[in-house]
């Protein structure tokens, strides 16, 4: 796993539209290019289309799970950095992607400052 | 529900008492009956046989004098017997020989008196029998042992007449007069008990001899009179007098005389009574034996019965309750988890109003409105801590049964507490046996119960001390962890309190609660929790997990 600090895209996948542009519009304020997918498929496919840096990924998805979205990521590209976002603080769903190569999770509501940590360090916990 | 069981309770023994009662009565009873029927024959035996003694004296007596008078008739002739020297010879001889010869007289053919020796002699001068019935009777008999009378004498005497022929045709009769002193001396000779009574009546029912209590001689007998054989019979009646009595007879052979005695029923009835007692005693103590054995034991059945179903019941609350708080966990989960998504919104909306903020350079009432976004990010962290919070709650409730290595538990335990133990110098050994299989627990339960026991380990220890922890099997079906502190110990009050709730010997610091609920946990996964401790040398507490829990699995 790469320490990477030179992230400039972000794709943020979450269906709660009004979450995922309002993050996207706060990360873009600060220097970073971020795109929005609001479930698992379009996001597979835009990973595809063009690799993002970071992957900030919902849990809850519709359709797809979060966690099968994650093993299809990594099917794809082994080192591409993602962090969960979950309805639950430490819960068996952040622990999971984390055993499945996610970086790291985190609890909704995300604060700022926690998400852009993740953004310079390597593994770890929220 | 008392109610049910004391009814329960009540058929119960009815029904145990009832069998076992009935078979005791129908024991009693026949008992009863054979004893009484015994008893009468005992009582009955010994009469008949003092009866049938007498009756044989009585036939020996008769037969000797009869025997006697038949001799004289045989061996003297006519003339020696009417000649009044030798006849008197006679009877002084038979007087000193045989006792109750009262006189002696010869008869001629037509019943006149020719010789006679006795007291009566002016009396029975020239009397003429022939018109007598005693007189026909010889003279058909030749032998004849007459009823007792008073005839010309005026006192009861008995007469023995035996008519001899010679071969050339002449004939004569012989009689002696025996008086009943004889008959009286033989009753009692009998030896009867008081109360009874014996005598000789005639087989009409005229008393012969004086009785005791039914009447003088040659009155009638007020008894009824059973029929006589040669053979003593016994009978049970009932005299004038209402008295209960047995009845013994026996015909005297050759003569119309009847030995009859009376014996009371009341000493053997005494006796009986006392038999019936016992028999009555033994039926009422085996009843009351009955009674409270199965009362007893029907009590405690019933005890056990209604403990049993209270355990049940409780079982049932128990699980009804964890069922109802599963459920407002999985509520809360899921409340907490809809809120989660739209306070997202708003915290990441204000945070962009904060950053909008923030990059203008001129913003007139910057700092009012830097306020309110303030305060709108504070909001939402405390709603937040709010829903994680539920979160936290639910999972609690929520008991995941898992296959869990002991040894794993111990190290991920010990990451919590590795701190402290630096901190305060204490040595913490581990002797894990990794050999061991897994058990069936709940990752977060058994993460509690080694944390409590391992943090009461360390809190016993002085600096520099030494904690050691071990694993292994316990039988075929147990696997132990045992931690060892070289602590401060426990005292005997201590040990013996300390899985109650609210026992706490670290005061104010301590709920005392901590191990009442880990002993809860370990019970509930049907393990057990030992406890060796000495004051002063330190602690062994032993936490005790069955490799293979009974039933799918225990839910909280």
């Amino acid at each position: 796993m790469t320490s990477d600090n030179t992230i400039s895209t972000v794709l943020i996948v979450d269906d709660e539209v009004e979450f995922a542009f309002t993050l996207a519009q706060r990360l873009g304020l600060r220097g970073y290019a971020a795109s929005v997918a609001h479930d698992g498929e379009s996001a597979l496919r835009s990973i595809a289309e063009a690799r993002p840096d970071m992957v900030l990924l919902d849990v809850m998805l519709p359709g797809m799970h979060g966690i099968e979205v994650l093993r299809r990521i990594r099917e794809l590209d082994q080192d591409l950095p993602v962090i969960l976002l979950t309805g639950q603080a430490g819960a068996r769903d952040g622990i999971e992607g984390m055993k499945r190569g996610a970086r790291g999770y985190l609890a909704k509501p995300v604060d700022l400052g926690e998400l852009l940590e993740f953004f310079h360090g390597p593994n770890r916990e929220a | 529900m008392r109610e049910h069981y004391k009814a329960l309770q009540r058929k119960i023994v009815l029904i145990m008492v009832a069998a076992a009662i009935v078979p005791l009565i129908i024991l009693a009873a026949i008992n009863y009956f054979e004893f009484q029927a015994t008893f009468l024959r005992e009582a009955q035996t010994p009469f008949r046989s003092i009866v049938a003694k007498t009756k044989n004296s009585f036939e020996l007596f008769l037969a000797e004098r009869s025997s006697t008078v038949s001799l004289i008739a045989s061996i003297y002739g006519y003339d020696d017997l009417a000649d009044k020297g030798t006849l008197r010879r006679i009877f002084l001889a038979m007087q000193r020989e045989f006792a109750g010869f009262a006189d002696l007289a010869l008869i001629d053919e037509d019943g006149r008196i020719v010789n006679y020796v006795g007291p009566y002699y002016k009396e029975l001068e020239g009397v003429d029998y022939s018109s007598q019935e005693w007189f026909h009777r010889v003279r058909s008999q030749n032998r004849y042992t007459s009823e007792v009378f008073s005839g010309f004498r005026h006192f009861p005497h008995v007469v023995i007449a035996v008519r001899h022929t010679t071969p050339d045709g002449q004939s004569w009769i012989v009689r002696a007069t025996l008086d009943t002193t004889q008959f009286k001396k033989i009753l009692a000779a009998m030896n009867l008990e008081p109360g009874s009574d014996a005598f000789l009546i005639s087989r009409q029912g005229i008393l012969q001899t004086d009785s005791a209590y039914y009447g003088k001689a040659l009155e009638p007998v007020p008894l009824d009179l059973p029929a006589a054989g040669q053979e003593a019979t016994v009978a049970e009646s009932v005299d004038s007098r209402g008295r209960k009595i047995l009845v013994s007879v026996a015909g005297i052979a050759d003569t119309d005389f009847v030995l009859m005695a009376v014996k009371s029923t009341d000493a053997f009835l005494l006796n009986w009574l006392i038999v019936r007692l016992d028999l009555l005693l033994v039926f009422l103590f085996s009843c009351l034996c009955i009674y409270f054995v199965a009362a007893r034991t029907v009590g405690r059945l019933i005890d056990r019965l209604h403990q049993s179903d209270q355990e049940r019941e409780r079982a049932m609350l128990q699980m009804e309750h964890s069922q109802k708080l599963s459920s407002i966990g999985r509520l809360a989960a899921g409340i907490a988890h809809e809120v989660n998504n739209p306070l997202a919104i708003i915290n990441e909306k204000a945070g962009l109003l904060q950053d909008i903020v923030a990059l203008e350079k001129e913003f007139p009432k910057r700092d009012m409105f830097e306020a309110q976004l303030a305060s709108i990010t504070a909001a939402v962290q405390r709603c937040k801590d709010i829903t994680h919070r539920m979160l936290g709650f639910a999972r609690r409730m929520d008991v995941k049964i898992e296959q869990l290595n002991v040894n794993d538990m111990v190290r991920e335990t010990l990451t919590f507490l590795e701190k402290e133990a630096l901190h305060r110098q204490v040595r913490i050994v581990l002797e894990l046996d990794d050999s061991l299989p897994a058990v069936s627990c709940d990752r977060g339960q058994l993460q509690q119960v080694f944390l409590n026991v391992l943090t009461n380990a360390l809190a016993a220890v002085p600096e520099g001390g030494r904690t050691t922890i071990r694993s292994f099997a316990r039988g075929a079906s147990f696997i132990a962890v045992s931690f060892e502190d070289n602590g401060v110990g426990m005292d005997e009050e201590t040990r013996a309190h300390i899985f109650e709730p609210f026992f706490t010997t670290k005061g104010e610091e301590g709920t005392g609660l901590g191990m009442s609920i880990i002993y809860g946990i370990v019970k509930r996964h049907g393990g057990d929790i030992e406890v060796q401790s000495e004051l002063g040398s330190g602690s062994t507490v032993t936490v005790i997990l069955p490799i293979r829990q009974p039933g799918t699995g225990a839910r909280t």
